[in-house]
């Protein structure tokens, strides 16, 4: 029996021989009527029962938002002016995307590595059969349009690493931000194969005036609309009443 | 001071949202236009997206309109006659723009329509305007050749349907009202403006009301179309946002106080084609933005969670 034990402590211990331990500076974002984006620290270290293997080890770090289905759409000319034409649907692609990683993401992940764990931007998202022929160009320019307002960042010397133990880095969270799971993940690569992954969720809502706002539009869609009425009126009529007040 | 918008969701400036409201507040209330027409593409302008730019410039012209009305009731330039009659096609214009403002957001083509249905709109109505005052202007400036347009015989009179309106001492047939009614509350579904800018010319030129009573008449008819559409919008695209509605609105009533009492002061004329001015101005912005090869060609529009 003792020695079933350890010949399987044997064989499962190359498979874990490094793990991730791993904690958040904060696991929820409360977005309030101030709200202007939101630093998030990520940190952990590398558990290791046995020494450390040959090669260097590499982490890389990911923060990815909701998956939306959005369209991208190109624009022509057309009888002299510019006009939507061409479309192209993508079925899921994060509101949010950033990835922090200790060296260049080439180096550190193989294809098929990222094929795997969809870790690279062009990887997490999923386009539909448009039929077009150049149907990669539009998923390029939703990466740009993306990139270029902050959306999706790459930073490839994100990641801080010590010791080859203890890591951290940190992400800028914009204000724009899409309520939703946020999902967070901590890849060890040696070799530029996964050894270990961790994953943890960021909750971001909504608080306060913002979230009974939000969530009455679409509860009570024509109270909401009622309401906005009669903060119209009422804002109207009072500063009509004040001015004349402030004349007489 | 950044604020977080809770429908658009988007952080923007409250202060520049405060200003934006401030300055069409002044313009709403001098030329009886709610201001609209230039909201709608400054929040685009600022990254608010169209469907919640345009429902929630719907909603901040109720609110103008409102501040500026209360003003010509006192002063008694509203004519409630022709105000129903106008709103009963408004309320029909908006049900079917809000309708036609869906298929077209489906398909795409939205920000198309809007700003092609301006070019359109604003240019045909700047132009008409600026001639006629100024021509209005060179015959008040030669009195000798002086002409009365008082018993001009329109197409209004011929039509059947008559209706004594007394405030604009005018008696004519109610359809062309109707039907001015419908084509501004179409516009406001789309465009998310009063269509103040083109129901104040409609009813100089076409109906032959006098100049006074013109602005409170569509101040009066607004309020309703637009709460309308406000209403709609809110219910059927769930795109009116409330905080940035208030910010608008905050800085949309101050102005039209100030601007009610400018308004007054002017000439109807020079009132005109200040006005006239204005909304070419505009048309010729967002013609130059339609001709020109755009920046990015591309754009993203999110259809919902995956």
């Amino acid at each position: 029996m003792i020695r079933l034990l350890a010949l399987l402590i044997l064989f499962a211990a190359p498979l874990r021989a490094e793990e991730v331990v791993a904690g958040l500076s904060q696991t929820r974002i409360a977005i309030t009527a101030s709200f202007s984006g939101s630093d998030i620290l990520v940190f952990g270290a590398v558990k290791r029962d046995t020494p450390a293997p040959e090669g260097p080890l590499q982490v890389i770090i990911t923060l990815q938002g909701p998956p939306l289905a959005v369209t991208v759409r190109r624009k022509d000319k057309v009888a002299g002016i510019w006009v939507n034409t061409d479309a192209v649907g993508v079925s899921s692609s994060p509101s949010f995307y950033a990835i922090a990683a200790t060296a260049p993401l080439r180096e550190v992940l193989t294809e098929t590595e990222d094929l795997r764990h969809a870790v690279s931007i062009p990887r997490a998202i999923r386009a539909v059969g448009s039929g077009l022929e150049d149907a990669g160009v539009f998923t390029d320019a939703l990466i740009r349009i993306r990139t270029e307002e902050g959306s999706y960042t790459l930073d490839e010397t994100g990641v801080e690493l010590a010791e080859e133990t203890l890591f951290r880095t940190r992400f800028e969270m914009p204000a724009n931000l899409t309520e939703g799971a946020y999902r967070t993940r901590i890849l060890l690569t040696r070799g530029g194969t996964v050894v270990d992954s961790h994953e943890t969720m960021i909750d971001v809502r909504k608080v306060g005036l913002e979230r009974w706002l939000f969530a009455l539009s679409r509860e009570q869609p024509l109270i909401y609309g009622l309401l906005s009425l009669v903060l119209a009126v009422v804002a109207g009529w009072s500063a009509s009443a004040l001015f004349r007040y402030i004349r007489s | 001071m950044q604020i977080y918008l809770p429908i658009a969701e988007v952080s923007v400036n409250a202060l520049l949202l405060f200003g934006l409201g401030g300055i069409v507040g002044l313009l709403s209330g001098m030329f009886g236009v709610g201001g609209g027409f230039l909201i709608t593409p400054l929040l685009f302008f600022i990254g608010i997206p169209p469907t919640v730019a345009v429902a929630t410039g719907a909603n901040q012209v109720v609110a103008s309109s409102v501040s500026g009305v209360l003003a010509h009731i006192r002063r008694r330039t509203v004519d409630f006659r022709m105000g129903w009659v106008l709103l009963a096609g408004g309320l029909i214009g908006s049900g079917l723009g809000i309708w036609v403002f869906n298929i077209l957001s489906e398909m795409g083509q939205i920000d198309l329509t809007v700003q092609l249905s301006y070019v359109l709109f604003l240019g045909f109505v700047g132009l008409l305007m600026f001639q006629e005052s100024l021509r209005s202007i060179l015959r008040s400036r030669q009195p000798a050749r002086k002409i009365t347009r008082r018993h001009q015989h329109l197409l209004v009179h011929r039509l059947p349907l008559k209706m004594k309106f007394r405030t604009s001492g005018l008696y004519i047939s109610v359809i062309p009202p109707i039907l001015v009614g419908m084509l501004v509350g179409v516009l406001a579904a789309i465009m998310g403006v009063g269509g103040g800018f083109i129901m104040v010319p409609a009813m100089i030129y076409l109906l032959g009301m006098p100049t006074k009573v013109v602005i409170g008449t569509s101040l009066f008819q607004i309020i309703f179309v637009t709460a309308f559409t406000t209403v709609m919008h809110a219910v059927t695209n769930q795109s009116v946002d409330m905080m940035l509605a208030l910010l608008l609105i905050l800085g949309g009533v101050v102005g039209a106080q100030f601007g009610t009492q400018i308004g007054a002061k002017l000439k109807a004329e020079q009132l005109r084609i200040l006005l006239a001015l204005l909304v070419l101005g505009v048309c010729a912005l967002l013609a130059l933005d339609l001709l020109l090869r755009p920046g990015e060609l591309y754009s993203i529009s999110v259809e919902g969670r995956a």
